[in-house]
């Protein structure tokens, strides 16, 4: 399978990942050789077999709805770019 | 002192020949000389680290000392560290001081390990040859024209050159095994679920597991006592308890039955390896293992279907780094998108924006069915290939990688070229099985590991296989000349 800029385009957008224009040539050509291994599983029967998801059959564990973090917004913004009064700054969204 | 066993430095640090303080400057001394060619750390604490050993030599004092207490350990720069750098080798989390340890963090603070600094990896743990990272590539310390394998590359590394007595790595795809085959030492892959992922930087949630890498298999075993555990902040994590890892280490092999899997010795697989791997296996038959062919027939389906679906939860895991609560930003964001797009553009290196791409597209509308649910079911086939041969055999084994560790630049232009070498280590991630690679010889001085896959909670008797190996052998005793 071989990808064009169209879909190089969509794809960078689902990724929401940047490609320059001069970029595009070789990130179309590595990520279809990569769908051409993708395309070796075509070839495989696998009519009546159940997709898994996890290794062991394990049921989602629960726990009790009680609050177990204690407030440490200082500690974890203080790895953020940009805050101010405890929230995360970003450009200007609404006009 | 780096020439001691584990044994060894914790009967002389409980005797009060060595303390922790000094054994861990030993280190520290060795990193400083050697380092600076190998490029196996990210990060060197040696502040934390000589705390830590003051602490330890406490509890020496005190008699309220275990067997590990006193030994430094070195981190895989994916495990979050409290106050260190945690960066995954990525330009994305190259100014991240983690604000909290994962579980294995903390475990093996209690235990009193002091930490020597934080190893270099594939970029977010994606490739097998460290040559991802954004610190640069770690040299081979059997050969600094080769790769020591990834990810955990630096692990692997920092054992093979006494930079570490121990470190601990992680392996979705067979990043603790093959680095550990390429450097000539012992890593195991346990069982998923038996180390918690708190903490651990998330690469494809269903297949990441943390083991330990050390020069021994009864090492090993002793590692994984301290690393293993249950842990409610994992929700995989399972609920198992009590479990010695080394209990079975000095079991005699008389009537283990071992499975040979004849697919794992077609084409593909450098000669010289085949030579290796079936010495080994022939060691263990004398030692009174019974050897018989098993068939994996669906062993060429492991590489695309890890390849759909280890991507896929990967551009699910990555949608954190966006450039507004921690990590990387771009200059001058022009509006938000710009913000995420360009923070994410630049932040990541090539491989890891490629798997994010092809993750993304692989779950897109329209292609779902045809990839994502197509290698979900390939993974169960897989898996039954080993329940299947798991009714006739105990253990299986076969080649970690089909060469030895590769030039650096060699692969580096054709990633596919790179996926299809992790056709043995893979199946072992997509059915959550636990395997272990023990040194098993040299090819053109280059070391080479054999494979040893188990059933499900089978670690314990995987370490036993390959102590009692070690007891013959001594592959795993070997130090590059330069580094002894």
């Amino acid at each position: 399978m071989s990808l064009g800029k169209t879909e190089v385009e969509y794809i960078s957008r689902l990724a929401a990942i940047a490609v320059k224009d001069d970029e595009v040539g070789e990130v179309a050509a590595k990520l279809s050789n990569i769908l051409d291994l993708f395309a070796q599983m075509e070839a495989a029967d696998t009519q009546g077999v159940e997709p898994m998801a996890h290794p062991l059959d394990q049921v989602q564990r629960l726990r009790r709805d009680v609050i177990s973090e204690t407030d440490q917004h200082e500690k974890l913004q203080s790895v953020a770019p940009s805050t101010s009064e405890g929230l995360y700054l970003v450009p200007q969204v609404i006009e | 002192m780096h020439n001691l066993t584990i044994k060894q430095m914790s009967e002389k640090l409980h005797a009060g020949e060595i303390t922790s303080v000094q054994l861990t400057q030993h280190y520290l001394d060795r990193i400083a000389k050697y380092d600076g060619e190998l490029n196996a750390y990210v990060t060197v604490t040696p502040e934390l680290a000589m705390e830590m050993a003051r602490e330890a030599d406490e509890r020496l004092q005190s008699g309220t000392a275990e067997l590990l207490t006193g030994i430094p350990v070195a981190h895989k720069d994916i495990f979050c560290t409290d106050g260190v750098k945690t960066s995954c080798s990525s330009k994305m989390l190259d100014n991240f001081i983690a604000p909290y340890d994962a579980h294995v963090v903390t475990q093996l603070k209690k235990v009193g390990m002091p930490i020597l600094g934080k190893t270099n990896m594939d970029e977010f743990a994606m490739g097998s040859s460290s040559e991802s990272s954004y610190y640069g590539p770690t040299k081979n310390p059997w050969d600094h024209q080769a790769v020591p394998g990834g990810s955990s590359g630096g692990a692997a590394a920092v054992i093979a050159a006494g930079l570490a007595p121990m470190a601990t790595g992680t392996d979705t795809g067979g990043s603790i095994r093959q680095p550990a085959s390429f450097c000539g030492i012992t890593g195991i892959k346990p069982t998923y679920g038996t180390v918690s992922r708190f903490g651990i930087v998330a690469y494809a949630s269903s297949f990441d597991q943390a083991g330990p890498m050390t020069r021994s298999a009864e090492e090993a075993a002793w590692l994984l006592n301290a690393m293993a555990g249950f842990d409610e902040r994992d929700s995989t994590s399972l609920q198992r308890e009590g479990v010695d890892y080394a209990a079975e280490l000095n079991q005699p092999l008389k009537g283990l039955k071992v499975g040979v899997p004849a697919e794992y010795f077609g084409e593909g697989l450098d000669p010289q390896v085949e030579k290796v791997v079936k010495d080994a296996i022939a060691e263990i038959q004398k030692q009174g293992a019974e050897v018989i062919e098993v068939s994996l027939p669906n062993k060429d389906l492991a590489v695309p279907s890890y390849y759909v679906l280890a991507p896929a939860e990967a551009s699910s895991n990555l949608s954190r780094f966006d450039g507004v609560r921690f990590g990387y930003r771009c200059e001058k964001p022009k509006d938000l998108q710009d913000l995420y797009t360009r923070s994410r553009a630049e932040g990541f290196g090539a491989e890891v924006k490629r798997r994010i791409m092809v993750g993304a597209y692989a779950l897109s509308a329209g292609f779902y069915d045809a990839y994502y649910l197509k290698a979900q079911k390939l993974r169960r086939m897989v898996r039954d290939d080993f329940t299947k041969a798991f009714e006739q055999c105990d253990v299986i084994m076969g080649p970690v990688a089909p060469t030895p560790a590769f030039n650096i630049g060699e692969k580096t232009d054709d990633p596919t070229s790179m996926y299809l070498a992790d056709l043995y280590t893979i199946p072992v991630n997509l059915a959550g099985l636990p395997g272990l690679s023990v040194p098993a010889g040299f090819v053109n001085n280059r070391p080479v590991g054999l494979h040893i896959v188990g059933p499900y909670f089978s670690e314990a008797k995987l370490l036993n296989i390959a102590h009692q190996y070690q007891q013959t052998t001594d592959w795993h005793k070997q130090m590059p000349a330069q580094y002894q």
